[in-house]
């Protein structure tokens, strides 16, 4: 039944991605709906895809790395899916359908199997420290992916180049909004998420701080986007400066998720 | 229940000639009231632009030359002979009449390829006519479905989004970095003719604040007060640089008039806030240079005429898809309109039907004197039953699918087959 899900899962992502590569290069309500509604049916269908594979391991989805980038990947359609619905637009789902596909396979091609040593991962309070420091992540990397649309519209329009799909990319300062927004709710979300790890920390193990690498990258991750969020509106800063800071921040993010989570972290491990 | 159109247009016509035929409303009114009360036409509907004069029509059916009645009576009208209108009328028939009106709407048959206007005025014709009970079943389903058709093809293709006139490329590039200008304020330097087309383009998208400057001073007031702006004197030029967020300059200047120095102090007092320069003077009135500067946006002439010229292109490339959305729809309403003529078809068998059995009936229970009156409505019955069985139920079939109409391919065979044109009951 897993494998049922996360194919037909994929099929509903590609097939999203595909109208809104359609919608981008031929804008056409039917080709845009389209996208919209296969989207929302592979966010069904992945999440069915989570449970059954809870189900199959008998432990939380995000109770091993590929579990954990499974969740991410259905937190980022979600967020983009909202972002979408609030912004009314549709032109940067070809950028970030991509990143939803890639990080569903690579979470799903190796077999689900119960982790030889799972983390101490239980109870309400762990399941939404994880899950919001994860919406916080993708809420990142579509900020991330939209100031890499900024820059590219600001290059064309000053360069007057704006050829064929430039008219079709949202104005620069609706891109500036966009990213403000996800970057708004990728730090409330880190915010409230962490605090919730601190608090089951000390449940746990009696104290709130305890130097884990992770705990400090993420401090660190919340302090600059919280100074991308003030810059952002400065004068120095306001425009494509704000956007290339925003692209540096995410970097601090997929350094946290791989190599802070892999080789550096004693507690976290896979999120 | 054929459909006729007479026509030219700015293609087929002379503007001299275009002129002469062109239908004031009081005109257009007259015409199709005469039309039918001189019994060519049954419902009608005139269509006149600059561009065009067209006639539609669905002819009385025992018209023998519909097409060229209305040819006659529109040189008649108009006072021309019909040798001055050979040559540039063009006269369609059914489903190439149905075509054209869906082109016409569609703007692919417009001086201005894809332009928004003539959808407009087909509603405005239409609803004209339709208020006089000037048009019937066919033309009002034919104007709907071309309404239809104007809409999905604004809507579904990049026909008429993309600017082709300079004025409007900058107001849209303007939309590309600001988004929608209702929250946004425009400064206009000044004010001849060019600026203007670019200032009602920007009230048409909705800017919130205009200010115009000019060196003679009752230019910039009679522009402002025409588009509901403020004008300045041409002394506050420096100053009035922090307030835009669009710089619209017109100026006759042998040099720029808003140099680097300028604009480098206007851009820090107004915090490095995007700022768009659409410089439609020539000579150039905005320093090349301006545009290195930071969040500055600078477009002259030139460029706006270069982003024009692609547009167009990429117009002409939209044909095919709007003409595969034409298509479609004018499949739709031939099948509509073969299934009126089914349902007709129908009522008349139904009626030559009730009729032959009233005669059998009456001609074989004459000499069945012991028949009782309810003997006889059970016989009546029976038969009807009988023929609905055997004749009305298939052909109702024929009314909703379109696949059997087509393999029957013309009715006249059914009228034929059941005798349906001798003298009706």
């Amino acid at each position: 039944m897993t494998s049922l899900y996360v194919v037909a899962t994929l099929l509903f992502y590609a097939l999203s991605l595909a109208l809104y590569i359609w919608n981008l290069r031929e804008p056409g309500r039917l080709a845009g709906i389209g996208a919209t509604v296969c989207l929302v049916g592979g966010l069904v269908l992945h999440y069915l895809a989570l449970l059954a594979r809870s189900h199959l391991i008998h432990a939380v989805p995000y109770d091993d790395l590929f579990g954990s980038l499974s969740l991410f990947a259905w937190l980022l359609a979600a967020t983009y899916l909202g972002l979408e619905a609030i912004h009314r637009q549709r032109s940067v789902g070809p950028f970030v359908l991509p990143i939803v596909l890639a990080v569903f396979l690579i979470a799903h091609l190796p077999p689900a199997a119960r982790p030889v040593n799972p983390p101490p991962a239980q109870g309400p309070l762990f399941a939404f420290h994880v899950t919001l420091n994860i919406l916080a992540y993708s809420a990142f990397a579509i900020s991330f992916v939209l100031s890499i649309i900024f820059l590219v519209q600001d290059r064309r329009l000053r360069g007057h180049k704006l050829g064929e799909v430039g008219w079709r990319f949202p104005a620069l300062e609706v891109l500036e909004r966009m990213t403000r927004s996800s970057v708004l709710i990728g730090c409330v979300s880190l915010a409230v998420g962490m605090t919730a790890g601190l608090i089951w920390a000390h449940r746990l193990q009696g104290q709130y701080w305890n130097g884990d690498p992770k705990v400090i990258i993420t401090v660190l991750i919340l302090l600059v986007y919280l100074g991308y969020t003030l810059l952002s509106r400065t004068a120095a800063w306001r425009g494509a400066r704000a956007s290339a800071l925003c692209i540096l921040n995410f970097m601090f993010v997929i350094f946290s998720y791989s190599i802070v989570n892999r080789y550096l972290s004693h507690f976290h491990r896979y999120f | 229940m054929e459909i006729v159109l007479i026509g030219l247009n700015h293609r087929t016509a002379s503007v001299e000639l275009r002129e002469r035929v062109a239908f004031s409303p009081e005109q257009a009114r007259v015409a199709a009231e005469q039309l039918r009360s001189r019994g060519i036409l049954e419902e009608s509907l005139v269509l006149s632009t600059c561009n065009r004069s067209e006639l539609y029509g669905v002819p009385r059916e025992d018209l023998a030359d519909s097409s060229g009645a209305v040819e006659l009576f529109v040189a008649s009208f108009h006072q021309l002979s019909p040798n001055e209108l050979n040559g540039s009328l063009y006269r369609h028939r059914d489903s190439h009449a149905v075509r054209h009106l869906f082109r016409v709407a569609a703007g692919l048959d417009s001086m201005l390829l894809g332009e928004a206007e003539i959808l407009g005025q087909v509603r405005d014709a239409y609803q004209i006519a339709l208020d006089r009970g000037e048009t019937g079943p066919v033309l009002n389903r034919m104007f709907q479905a071309a309404l239809e058709v104007g809409k999905r093809v604004r809507n579904e293709t990049e026909l008429g989004t993309r600017p082709v006139s300079v004025a409007f490329a900058g107001v849209k590039l303007a939309e590309r970095i600001f988004g929608k200008l209702n929250q946004h304020r425009a400064l206009i330097v000044g004010a001849g003719d060019t600026s203007e087309q670019v200032v009602r383009h920007l009230c048409d998208r909705g800017i919130k604040k205009l200010r115009v400057l000019n060196r003679t001073a009752e230019h910039a007031v009679a522009l402002a007060a025409r588009f509901g702006g403020e004008a300045i004197p041409w002394e506050n030029l420096n100053a009035a640089l922090d307030w835009p967020d669009l710089i619209v300059t017109s100026v006759s200047a042998s040099e720029p008039v808003l140099t680097r120095a300028i604009i480098e102090r206007a851009m820090t007092a107004r915090g490095n806030r995007a700022l768009l320069f659409i410089d439609l003077g020539v000579p150039r009135n905005v320093g090349s240079d301006v545009g290195e500067l930071y969040n500055v946006y600078l477009y002259n002439i030139d460029d706006l005429t270069q982003i024009v010229e692609q547009n167009k292109k990429a117009r002409v490339a939209e044909i095919p898809r709007a003409e595969t959305i034409i298509d479609e729809q004018v499949q739709k309403f031939l099948h509509w309109q073969a299934g009126v003529a089914a349902g007709t078809v129908l009522e008349d068998l139904r009626a030559r039907l009730a009729a032959e059995r009233e005669d059998f009936l009456r001609e074989r229970l004459a000499a069945m004197a012991h028949l009782s009156e309810q003997d006889r409505a059970e016989i009546s019955r029976i038969l009807q039953e009988l023929l609905d069985r055997v004749v009305i139920h298939p052909a109702e079939r024929m009314r909703g699918i379109p696949e059997l109409r087509r393999k029957l391919q013309n009715f006249e065979a059914l009228r034929d087959l059941f005798r349906l044109d001798r003298e009706k009951p």
